[in-house]
């Protein structure tokens, strides 16, 4: 199965992440925001990133989490390889935490797009037959 | 798809109405061609227009521009006016670069004498004027981004960038009082930290062009335009910083008012009812953000001039005005024969005062305000004016640009870079770009004919031509 792809979008770019979990639609969501500055697997796992996020439904989450990953490229100059560990608590809200492996010497690489922000827009995170999908626009 | 049957009745040749239904509070005016209209309704752009007539408070109708497009919440393009005390605030009506806007400055020079130099001119311009991912070449520290956060242009001025007559030809004299750095994250000003005085990516530019045709000598008189001469177009806004700060208030917005988001179609419309704390201190945040652009604008006007003192020994360029396209202001409009205060939100939409607003600069305060609309790369741009029956139609606010048409995917596609940059070099026209695919993402026919956006504001009367522009260089984001 194919971990994630993209679809055309007027203005953006729009992807679709799947999983078998919940956690693993995630970790894919996160490998398809990554590629789109640049390809992860071309990112060395130099450093590690501890991400934290608390949120009131599961697209909440899914927009708080993504983001966490704007702001990691913006300030530290961080790009992630892949996703190491990644949990997802239900309680009254939703909490995630997750390592994830990449590499912060920016100067190694070149994005050549720049996300702007997660956004809402045809935001979807849901499971049908033990088969979870998520689908993000970014604005870029 | 809900979007393909979606109302719409004629009032003029660029004029449509989708009447109120549902829990609309308003219909949705559409300023279109025909041509314009189809391909609105190719995707949700009208939905969208729909959508923010849910909202509290609004008057008289949402407002779909002539460029208007799809957008998150808000179509790009779109306009809506809340009351100040029955309404509220929308971060998704103002959009994630808050303040992203467009600086216009004018010089003496002929087009014949930056011609032969074009090329070193854009590479000074490149190495003074960061575009892409590109970090700052102006370092500032934490408090320094206090400083730009309150004081927007003034900071700029005040640390040497740029002259009190920069900040006289901006909306706002380039600063908005009421902001407060206090409100902004520490996540927003260490992602705007670096970030100062950059173009960014995406759309954002710096254009070298001439003035080509002049539709209003009068007006293009007081705006100080002349057939021939060479001006200069900054297109950037609040970079990470400011889209940060809409995110940090949507989401906060989001966990504070359940109750809203469920009532609305759409949860990026989220808004802070006005009155609220959560909304009085969005606008003090979103005015700090709104700041930071201009100041960014200010910073990247003054290091053009670097650079053209630096390649043509010329000193006399002069900032015509500059206008934000994704904004939201507190305006008093006379709506139902009553002056009413309300919260003007343009996402992808210019301010178009008409005459006599005091708001306006008083040289221009005589024939309307000057209206800044870039085209896409390597097409045309113009310079508008404002008039009165766009005060009386759309709280004094007109197109933004050209507006986008295919996705970057399809451009990709559909464009390569280099061919992109070849083409337009057999124009006369030359390129640098920070990466070819972001050249390819931004091939002029990704876009809508900015003539066609521009014909459609001169004829419903909210923005009239004053000159068209054509470009020698671009410097892309």
């Amino acid at each position: 199965m194919k971990r994630y792809e993209f679809f055309p979008h007027t203005a953006d770019v729009k992807f679709k992440a799947y999983g078998g979990t919940m956690e693993e639609a995630f970790s894919n969501a996160a490998l398809a925001l990554t590629k789109i500055m640049v390809e992860p697997d071309n990112v060395g796992a130099e450093t590690e990133e501890m991400i934290e996020v608390e949120s009131e439904d599961e697209k909440a989450l899914l927009y708080d989490f993504l983001e966490r990953f704007l702001v990691l490229f913006e300030v530290n100059g961080f790009l992630m390889h892949s996703v190491k560990e990644l949990e997802i608590e239900k309680e009254d809200k939703f909490r995630l935490k997750a390592i994830v492996e990449g590499d912060d010497n920016l100067s190694r690489y070149e994005p050549e797009t720049h996300i702007k922000a997660i956004t809402y827009q045809e935001m979807e995170v849901f499971e049908k037959d033990g088969k979870w999908l998520v689908q993000v626009v970014p604005d870029i | 798809m809900e979007k393909n049957n979606i109302e719409i009745k004629k009032i003029s040749d660029v004029s449509w109405e989708i009447p109120k239904e549902g829990d609309m509070n308003v219909p949705c005016r559409v300023y279109a061609s025909e041509i314009l209209l189809e391909k609105m309704k190719q995707d949700r752009t009208l939905k969208q227009g729909k959508d923010m007539a849910h909202l509290p408070g609004i008057y008289k109708y949402s407002i779909i521009m002539p460029d208007g497009h799809q957008g998150y919440g808000f179509p790009i393009g779109g306009v809506a006016a809340l009351d100040h005390e029955k309404g509220g605030i929308s971060p998704g009506g103002i959009g994630y670069d808050i303040n992203c806007g467009v600086r216009l400055l004018k010089s003496d020079m002929d087009a014949e004498e930056v011609k032969p130099k074009i090329k070193e001119l854009l590479d000074k311009i490149m190495n003074y004027c960061p575009a892409g991912l590109g970090g700052s070449n102006i370092k500032v520290q934490e408090d320094q981004i206090n400083g730009i956060l309150e004081n927007g242009a003034k900071w700029a001025v005040e640390n040497g960038y740029g002259n009190e007559d920069d900040m006289e030809h901006c909306e706002e004299n380039g600063h908005m009082e009421q902001a407060d750095p206090k409100e902004i994250s520490s996540t927003a000003k260490q992602r705007g930290k670096k970030q100062v005085a950059t173009l960014g990516s995406g759309n954002h530019f710096l254009e070298v062009q001439y003035v080509d045709e002049v539709f209003d000598e009068e007006v293009a008189k007081k705006f100080g335009l002349e057939k021939g001469k060479v001006v200069f177009m900054i297109h950037c806004g609040s970079r990470g910083l400011g889209h940060q700060v809409c995110s940090d208030y949507l989401r906060e917005m989001e966990r504070a008012f359940p109750e809203i988001v469920h009532k609305l179609p759409d949860r990026e419309l989220i808004y802070a009812p006005a009155g609220s704390e959560l909304a009085e201190r969005y606008f003090k945040a979103m005015s700090a953000a709104a700041n930071f652009a201009w100041c960014n604008r200010h910073v990247l006007g003054h290091q053009l001039r670097l650079a053209v003192k630096d390649i043509l020994g010329n000193e006399s360029l002069k900032t015509v005005y500059d206008v934000a396209h994704n904004i939201a202001k507190l305006e008093e409009h006379e709506i139902e024969g009553e002056k009413k205060k309300v919260f003007v939100h343009r996402k992808g939409a210019t301010r178009a005062f008409g005459p006599g607003r005091e708001e306006i600069p008083e040289v221009y305060r005589e024939t309307g305000q000057p209206i800044i609309l870039p085209g896409s790369m390597g097409t045309a741009s113009y310079v508008l004016v404002g008039t009165n029956k766009g005060m009386e139609e759309t709280f004094g606010s007109t197109a933004h640009g050209a507006g986008r048409l295919m996705s970057r995917h399809e451009a990709l596609k559909k464009y390569r870079g280099e061919k992109v940059v070849k083409d337009l070099g057999e124009k006369g026209i030359q390129v640098k770009g920070a990466s070819w695919k972001g050249i390819a993402e931004e091939a002029s026919g990704a876009y809508k004919d900015v003539d066609e956006v521009v014909r459609v504001s001169n004829e419903a009367d909210i923005g009239k031509m004053v000159v068209k522009l054509k470009p020698l260089g671009v410097v892309k984001g």
